[in-house]
């Protein structure tokens, strides 16, 4: 790309984010533009449209301000770069990049584009690295691997701040020092919420191991196209180039796809379900698929975005296109929450695609995936129950079902609960599984090896 | 041929002027970067292009250059065992030129050039021939021959023909005299892939295609040569059901396109393939696998050429005799791609802002499947099978593209996301799943298997249909308030249900029932049911019958060898007649 930088004034209309620039030469898709109001404040934005002699124009940082007489735009002739440095970790930046902790500027070791090329499917790793998140229902039941994308599906006031955090927190390989970071995005999240993760990552002195990206609910909502951008740039980084281990953690999906609503809005597309462009799927695929490990390279990057369903509806199409994308889902839930149970993790509707690859004989144990099986089917037989029993009472159940019943209760009560501190280990967890699993007929373990009953079942275990 | 100048750009899609002479879907290479286009609308002499690659930094001005061709691949020996891009560029080789990440505008050879093929004639100097025939063979991979054959388009007497030997695919290996002179052949043919291949004539669907997957191949089938749909919400296991079809079933060649999906899905079929062997031949699986992968992060407008690209790779080798299966997973993200370029087309959007062509392209694609007599002077068949994933959004499958797809495939394997949450796998709803080929497989089933075939599936239907109905009544009063014979339905179906249809993917032994396998286990299920329903009738309480110890060895049944099955189901018959007698003594006495 020719980069010589061209400057103009003609500015002819603007429109929510957008700006249409005329008798402008050599505009190139996608290019970064610099914009000067005519208060002298500095923003930027990005080609969408190139015409021979007009461009439409996104702008970052919104569009208040802007006249079509004295705004000066400077095109720049490159496409958005991200100046990347191992500096960055430990600090805290805005949205786009710009250091906001008061400390001083980013001197670049590279510069990279922020969009990213797609990976190759040949050059991938597929990802069987166990990460232990010290969460029961995570680590017994819906694993995360080294590589994988596992958002959180969440609801209004419901605590995936603090689960997002604890995991940071605890998350580790089993007996590996590596180097580990983890690239913190926010995007429309409120200062205090923010603030909830900066002081949780300052309180236990992985501060230094964090990079931050904010760009908080007062921000410009157009920023937030880039945030999510610039934080997997940077992972991208820490990880391909500098052999890290990098855990991102974006937060909120659901603020990210509002704005590519506005925008797509703004620039009269045919709006798609619910008014989000048909291309969603596509752009958010574009994020999430930067998740994973490649051939060659010792890093990798596991992506635990948040978001928040709208009135906790999982068909709604941010958490719909999310799953079709992601390697899994936690879902978190209003009831368990009720119930004071923290994490509310509903493991019915939660899954991890790669959990069969990074579990088992010399990952974690050989009845791991036996018995996470066992326990949803006897956890959703219990809850199926529980629905009979509201209709038809407890009476009416055979010394079986009430069985299940107990187990269903014992199991939110002494599996899924835990206390925002507890990491529980794998080997710990898989003996809550097998203690819980007791409470049942031994003949009904049917998911269960036979050698695995016999030497992992409490009753076996005592025995010997 | 024709040479423009960019005059817009918008994402994927712009706008060249000076393109007159440039033909409807005429590749064209945009840009200084030179990246691959296609030509998608004509309006005077401004081409609308979709470009196959990532747009940034494209420029108006820039200048375009048509290359006088359709959009087409390369079919020759050196397909097997490839991954793909959408537009057949093979992803090793770009992996070695530009590492990690696929780099923009970079040209590769779909086949290799250099690679030297094991040549054999099949045809003489003299022979008569047209397109179609056999002109020699090539063994390909350890598992599939493949044949070179006289490209569609050229029939005439064969002047000249290699010896055995070793050739690259760019020599010539005969000459051909036709009416037109003579022509020169190598051993590959170009074809463009929105074409269909030609054939002789379609025929009817006889054999069922075994994945040795219980739920599908008994209750379920579809036949070589024949469609089937599988619609789910995410985590329902539309891809695991795919790659199990991928792996186990009785094709001889497998096309997977992963069209818009995961990365990781496509590197685990890479990575696992290799290692697992073909019950069949006892080879590994990736010898007669070739995959596309244009995953949800690679440009959009290869989507559509993905798929396009695959089935033409599945009528290639149908072509040569084989049965092809291919499968597409997701054909949603297809049909998402066409409406993200019909949008930017600013088309007149249909339903949900696909565009209106939505249902005649699914249409075409599908119909390209099929059994067929191939064309070349000798009779020959093959058959392509075509299984597509559909992603409804929310799992609604009113949606346009799962309705569409309905209607041109025969087979409906709806995944549940409630049979899902509880792990009951694979999720796929027997009430509402259908097959259209129950009647054409029936015959197949009862000379190959047992001639009871067909009556054993329905009455297990009629059984789990029962259980529905059953189960509704269940959810008002409780399971005390049904009679006995009815509670002894229940168990029954209950042992269809979690015996029979519930199958572990994961499982050495689970992972492929046999056919046989498969009938035997309905045939000793059923057996149970009678007999309980008759102990029941002497009196026996279903409660009794639900805590049976033979229902442990029903249980277990899918987890022993082939093997074993006769002697592990004799046992359990013998077991099961003297535990009833014992029940029902007991209630006598």
């Amino acid at each position: 790309m020719v980069s010589h930088i061209r400057e103009y004034t003609s500015v002819t209309g603007v429109a929510g984010p957008l700006m249409i620039v005329e008798d402008v030469e050599g505009v190139a898709y996608g290019e970064i533009v610099e914009i000067e109001t005519p208060h002298g404040e500095n923003r930027r934005g990005q080609v969408l449209e190139a015409y021979e002699g007009k461009a439409i124009v996104q702008v970052f940082e919104g569009t208040g301000g802007i006249d079509t007489k004295v705004t000066k735009v400077r095109f720049t002739g490159s496409t958005l770069k991200l100046g990347v440095s191992m500096d960055m970790l430990g600090r805290i930046f805005d949205g786009t990049g710009k250091p906001i902790d008061g400390g001083p500027e980013i001197i670049p070791e590279k510069s990279l584009d922020i969009h990213g090329e797609p990976m190759n499917p040949a050059s991938r790793e597929f990802p069987r690295d166990f990460i232990q998140t010290g969460i029961s229902t995570i680590d017994g039941m819906n694993t995360l691997v080294r590589g994988q994308k596992l958002p959180i599906f969440s609801g209004s006031g419901l605590p995936h701040n603090e689960l997002a955090a604890q995991i940071a927190r605890q998350a580790k390989v089993l007996g590996e020092e590596e180097e580990f970071a983890v690239v913190f995005g926010a995007m429309g999240i409120t200062y205090e919420e923010a603030s909830f993760f900066m002081t949780d990552f300052e309180r236990t002195g992985a501060l230094e191991k964090v990079t931050a990206f904010l760009n908080l609910a007062n921000d410009p909502a157009i920023e937030r196209i880039i945030t999510p951008r610039v934080v997997l740039t940077t992972a991208e980084y820490f990880a391909y180039e500098k052999d890290m281990h990098v855990l991102v953690i974006l937060t909120d999906l659901t603020n990210y796809c509002e704005a590519l609503r506005e925008i797509a809005a703004a620039r009269g597309e045919v709006p798609g379900r619910r008014g989000y462009p048909g291309y969603m799927y596509t752009d958010l695929a574009t994020l999430y698929e930067r998740a994973g490990k490649t051939v060659g390279s010792r890093g990798s990057i596991t992506q635990m975005p948040i978001l928040t369903m709208a009135d906790d509806d999982i068909t709604h199409p941010i958490p719909d296109l999310t799953g079709y994308i992601t390697e899994g889902q936690i879902v978190l839930s209003r009831e368990l929450h009720r119930k004071g149970i923290y994490p509310p993790v509903d493991v019915l509707p939660s899954l991890s695609r790669l959990m069969k690859g990074g579990i088992g004989k010399g990952k974690t144990r050989e009845d791991h995936a036996n018995v996470s099986d066992q326990l949803y089917s006897a956890y959703a037989e219990g809850r199926d129950l529980r629905d009979l029993v509201a209709v038809v009472g407890e009476e009416a159940l055979t010394e079986k079902d009430r069985k299940y019943l107990e187990f269903a209760d014992r199991f939110e009560k002494e599996y899924v609960t835990q206390s925002k501190d507890e990491g529980r280990d794998i080997l710990r967890t898989l003996e809550i599984g097998w203690d819980l699993l007791s409470i049942l007929p031994e003949r009904d373990l049917k998911r269960i090896k036979e050698d695995y009953i016999k030497s992992y079942h409490p009753k076996y275990v005592r025995e010997k | 041929m024709a040479e423009g100048k960019i005059v817009k750009v918008a994402g994927p899609v712009m706008k060249a002027e000076g393109m007159r002479g440039a033909m409807m879907y005429e590749v064209v290479r945009v840009g200084n970067y030179k990246l691959m286009g296609e030509i998608i609308q004509l309006e005077g002499d401004i081409a609308t292009i979709q470009v196959y690659e990532e747009t940034a930094g494209i420029k108006p001005g820039e200048p375009v250059i048509s290359t006088g061709a359709q959009l087409s691949v390369e079919l020759g020996p050196g397909i097997l065992k490839q991954i793909y891009d959408g537009v057949q560029r093979p992803l090793e080789v770009i992996r070695k030129e530009s590492g990690t990440f696929i780099a923009r505008g970079i040209e590769v050879p779909s086949l290799d050039r250099n690679k030297k093929w094991e040549f054999t004639p099949l045809a003489k100097v003299g022979d008569k021939v047209e397109g179609g025939d056999f002109l020699g063979e090539v063994p390909e991979t350890e598992l599939i021959t493949h044949r070179i054959m006289v490209p569609p388009d050229i029939s005439g007497e064969v002047v000249e023909i290699a010896h055995k030997g070793s050739y690259t695919i760019d020599e010539i290996i005969s000459k051909i005299k036709t009416e037109k002179g003579e022509e020169d052949v190598n051993m590959y043919q170009k074809w463009p892939v929105r074409i269909a291949r030609p054939l002789k004539k379609k025929l009817d669907p006889v054999a069922p295609l075994i994945s040795g997957q219980r739920v599908l191949d008994t209750f379920f089938p579809v036949a070589k040569g024949g469609t089937a749909a599988i619609p789910g919400p995410f985590g329902g296991g539309k891809t695991v059901t795919q790659h199990q079809l991928a792996k186990w079933c009785d094709a001889e060649i497998i096309v997977y396109v992963g069209c818009g999906e995961r990365g990781n899905e496509m590197t685990e079929v890479l990575e696992e393939f290799p290692h697992l062997t073909d019950p069949n031949s006892g080879k590994p699986l990736m010898e007669r696998t070739i995959l596309i992968a244009n995953t949800s992060n690679m440009p959009v407008a290869a989507r559509d050429a993905s798929v396009y690209t695959g089935i033409t790779f599945g009528e290639y080798f149908r072509d040569m005799g084989y049965n092809v299966a291919l499968m597409a997973d997701s054909t949603s993200r297809w049909a998402e791609a066409m409406r993200e370029i019909s949008g930017r087309l600013e088309e007149m959007p249909g339903e949900e802002g696909y565009p209106a062509y939505l249902a005649s392209r699914l249409a075409n694609f599908y119909e390209r499947s099929g059994r067929v007599e191939t064309i070349g002077t000798h009779k020959r068949e093959g058959s392509l099978t075509v299984v597509g994933a559909v992603s409804p959004p929310g799992g609604d499958f009113s949606e346009p593209v799962t309705q569409n797809t309905l209607r041109i495939t025969k087979v409906f394997w709806a995944l549940d996301a409630s049979l899902a949450d509880r792990r009951h796998f694979p999720a796929i709803n027997w009430l509402r799943s259908y097959s259209l080929y129950l009647d054409t497989v029936r015959d197949w089933w009862e000379k190959k298997v047992d001639e009871r075939w067909y009556e054993f599936r329905a009455k297990a239907m009629v059984l789990l249909q029962k259980e529905s109905e059953l189960q509704e009544i269940v959810q008002l009063v409780g399971p005390d308030a049904l009679p006995e014979k009815e509670r002894v339905a229940l168990e029954g179906a209950r042992v269809i249900r979690e015996d029979f249809l519930q199958q572990n993917a994961f499982h050495e032994i689970d992972t492929y029932c046999s056919v046989t396998k498969q009938f035997k286990m309905l045939d000793i299920m059923l057996e149970f049911y009678d007999r309980a329903n008759e102990a029941v009738s002497r009196g026996a309480s279903a409660r009794a019958i639900a805590e049976m110890s033979v229902r442990d060895g029903l249980s277990r049944l899918k987890y022993v060898e082939d093997s074993k099955v006769d002697e592990a189901i004799a046992k359990i018959r013998t077991n099961m007649k003297a535990e009833f007698e014992e029940l029902v003594t007991r209630v006598v006495a």
